[in-house]
């Protein structure tokens, strides 16, 4: 895995074992479609785009970024009743935007982190609404307190998902 | 080369991207009733809903424990309340069974077609879609256990979404609160239509409502039956709010009947039936059969003498219409308290009249005469019971079997418009029958407590067979014949009101 530099300081690039890339986002993806039947609030939380988010700014690449994105939003798809390829995109644009600023920005304290998933979550939003509505026709509203509220709540949620997944990265 | 290995990133983005958005258009521009489950939606489905049965099952086990061992206090009062709820719903389903019957009748005259659920299959919500923007749950019944793409789905308060895609053994139900789902509707009283849609924020709202309508909040919204996946008459929810919306539509927002959002097990409509209607042949429930089953019985009465019995047996060979005779019953045992069936079996056939009318007070106080012990009909007992008539109309209404109820409604709240009697047995037209259904009168030891024929009140000509007679009444006929039910045979009317001398003591 390369190692990239900014200003001159060496930026730390992680990698996920085979079990923690296939059983984590599962897992997420899997909380995402239970959790809400007990706890309905859930459904504002978007498990899978805060991995999708996790995994791109530790592994700090992005082709790998964009592919998890893909596959988790896909994957976050086929449970749906949409048309496979809605989260899709845009966890794929997600993906590689996360890695590409984990390249140039330290995404390692909290505070970035937090901000970072907001800016993340908004755009995943502005995506999926744009092509809910000119790709596929659905009638969407937009909604900007309620993004930024559900936002702020994802960022919350993202510290905590972060350093669970701080714990089983290992360095390169 | 340069640039490609400078771009390759951006170069691999706009390709992964170009990929989807065009497996997004190929999805998009085919129909989706024949299009087959892709694999991506199978693997997935069968990689998740596993893990969500297992959850589910453990949590279902636990809870199960804990309500069924350790949960148990108070369950003695509830279950006493609950029996108290039964009884007083029992009463209401009496009297709505009987507006249901009548409805029936007037559906099979009109030639109707009316939708039956006939089959249901009960299943537990395992999972969900996930997503704010998809709302959609999975249901833990699939293909093997008959579940198929579009059927109903719903619970005790009222309609829930529909199945969008069926797997092994899981079922993909889209919610109506969705916004791509799509529910006739209609409004309870008003019976103004729309299409029932959810929003993207969650909601569900009326649409294609004219705005000159007038909806008020609380109005509730049934299935009109016109998608073709709910059956009509469903509930669906209440209209919350009311609002001018774009173009020449209200903006109606409704709160759906069942709660969307803490759905656990629910009915899939696995066969609808629809047949023609048919007026319901089975003995239908009343208050007052409800009462009856619970007055003491009455011995066995002697038999009436052959003759008095020849003489009721003659009167339909003199014109007389025998109300219920063509749908009731044999008739019971004499001197006996009318069984449930016997009497829900002679409704039909007995003319349901209009309460609160002019009541003859020479029949009200023939029907009054009449005891259980002295062979007098109390009057209360023989009113309150008895939806029948005492006073003969002239035959003003196309539909007058009409005979008008003494106060029958006075406690029975079903009794109606003659109407629903004439649908069914045109014949019966104005039999002035008395107490015929009265248990009490019942028990003053009628040959056949289903009968309704008064002897002497009406004259032989004025209620002929004829269905017409009932309207016009023949010529020579009295305008208004003198009801005096002293002797009640025959079928589905009350006994005649005569000393029953063979009574023992209550």
């Amino acid at each position: 895995m390369a190692i990239t530099y900014t200003s001159g300081e060496q930026v730390e690039v992680y990698r996920f074992s085979i079990p923690a890339t296939i059983l984590i986002p599962l897992t997420a993806v899997f909380l995402q479609a239970w959790l809400p039947l007990r706890f309905h609030f859930f459904t504002i939380f978007d498990l899978p785009l805060l991995v999708v988010i996790g995994f791109a700014t530790a592994r700090r690449n992005p082709l790998a970024g964009l592919f998890t994105g893909a596959a988790i939003g896909i994957l976050q798809d086929a449970l749906t009743g949409n048309p496979i390829g809605l989260y899709g995109i845009s966890k794929t644009v997600v993906g590689f935007g996360a890695s590409s600023l984990g390249i140039k920005i330290d995404v390692e304290n909290a505070g970035a982190r937090f901000l970072l998933t907001i800016l993340f979550y908004v755009v995943h939003e502005v995506v999926y609404f744009f092509i809910a509505r000119v790709l596929v026709g659905l009638h969407m509203a937009w909604s900007w307190p309620h993004e930024i509220g559900s936002g702020v709540a994802n960022a919350a949620l993202g510290i905590l998902i972060y350093t669970l997944l701080d714990r089983v990265k290992q360095r390169t | 080369m340069d640039v490609l290995g400078r771009y390759r990133n951006l170069i691999v983005l706009v390709g992964v991207l170009f990929a989807q958005v065009l497996g997004l258009a190929v999805q998009v521009r085919r129909t989706t009733d024949n299009e087959p489950t892709r694999l991506i939606r199978i693997w997935a489905v069968g990689a998740i809903t596993p893990l969500e049965k297992t959850l589910n099952w453990v949590q279902t086990a636990s809870g199960g424990i804990w309500h069924n061992y350790f949960y148990l206090r108070g369950v003695r009062a509830e279950n006493r309340e609950l029996k108290q709820e039964i009884e007083q719903m029992r009463l209401e389903q009496a009297r709505i069974s009987q507006d249901a019957d009548q409805a029936r009748r007037l559906q099979a005259l009109l030639g109707f077609k009316e939708q039956f659920i006939s089959q249901t299959m009960a299943a537990q919500v395992i999972g969900s879609s996930g997503s704010e923007l998809s709302r959609a749950v999975y249901l833990d019944k699939g293909e093997k256990n008959g579940i198929k793409p579009d059927m109903a789905v719903i619970t005790k308060d009222g309609i829930v979404g529909k199945v969008l895609r069926v797997y092994r053994s899981t079922a993909l139900v889209l919610l109506i609160d969705d916004q791509t789902s799509g529910v006739g509707s209609i409004l309870d009283k008003s019976r103004l239509q729309g299409i029932l849609r959810g929003t993207s924020s969650g909601d569900v709202v009326l649409e294609k409502v004219m705005s000159d309508e007038t909806v008020p909040v609380g109005e509730q919204v049934l299935t009109s039956g016109g998608d073709g996946i709910f059956p009509k008459g469903l509930a669906v929810g209440t209209v919350t709010q009311v609002s001018m919306g774009s173009d020449l539509f209200l903006n109606i927002h409704v709160r759906p009947s069942a709660d969307l959002n803490r759905l656990e097990e629910v009915l899939v409509i696995t066969k609808v039936d629809e047949r023609q209607t048919e007026p319901d042949k089975a003995a239908p429930v009343r208050a007052a059969d409800i009462l009856a089953e619970r007055l003491p019985t009455v011995p066995p009465k002697p038999e009436i003498p052959a003759g008095a019995a020849a003489k009721s047996s003659a009167m339909p060979t003199n014109g007389v219409a025998k109300p219920g005779a063509v749908t009731n019953p044999p008739a019971a045992p004499s001197g006996t308290v009318p069984s449930k069936a016997s009497i829900g079996a002679a409704t039909p056939g007995i003319s349901v009249t209009k309460p609160s009318i002019a009541v003859n007070s020479a029949a009200a106080k023939s029907v009054a005469s009449a005891t259980p012990n002295s062979g007098t009909a109390k009057p209360a007992t023989g009113t309150s019971l008895n939806p029948a008539a005492t006073k003969p109309t002239t035959g003003a209404t196309p539909n007058s079997a009409a005979t008008k109820s003494a106060s029958g409604a006075a406690s029975y709240p079903a009794a109606t418009k003659p109407v629903s009697n004439a649908m069914q047995n045109p014949a019966a037209t104005k039999p002035p029958t008395a107490a015929a259904t009265n248990p009490a009168a019942a028990k003053t030891g009628t040959t056949n407590p289903t009968a309704s024929v008064v002897k002497k009140a009406t004259p032989p000509n004025a209620t002929a067979a004829n269905p017409t007679a009932g309207t016009t009444p023949p010529a020579g006929a009295p305008k208004k014949p003198a009801v005096k039910p002293t002797s009640i045979t025959g079928p589905g009317i009350a006994p005649k009101a005569q000393p029953a001398p063979q009574d023992p003591p209550q």
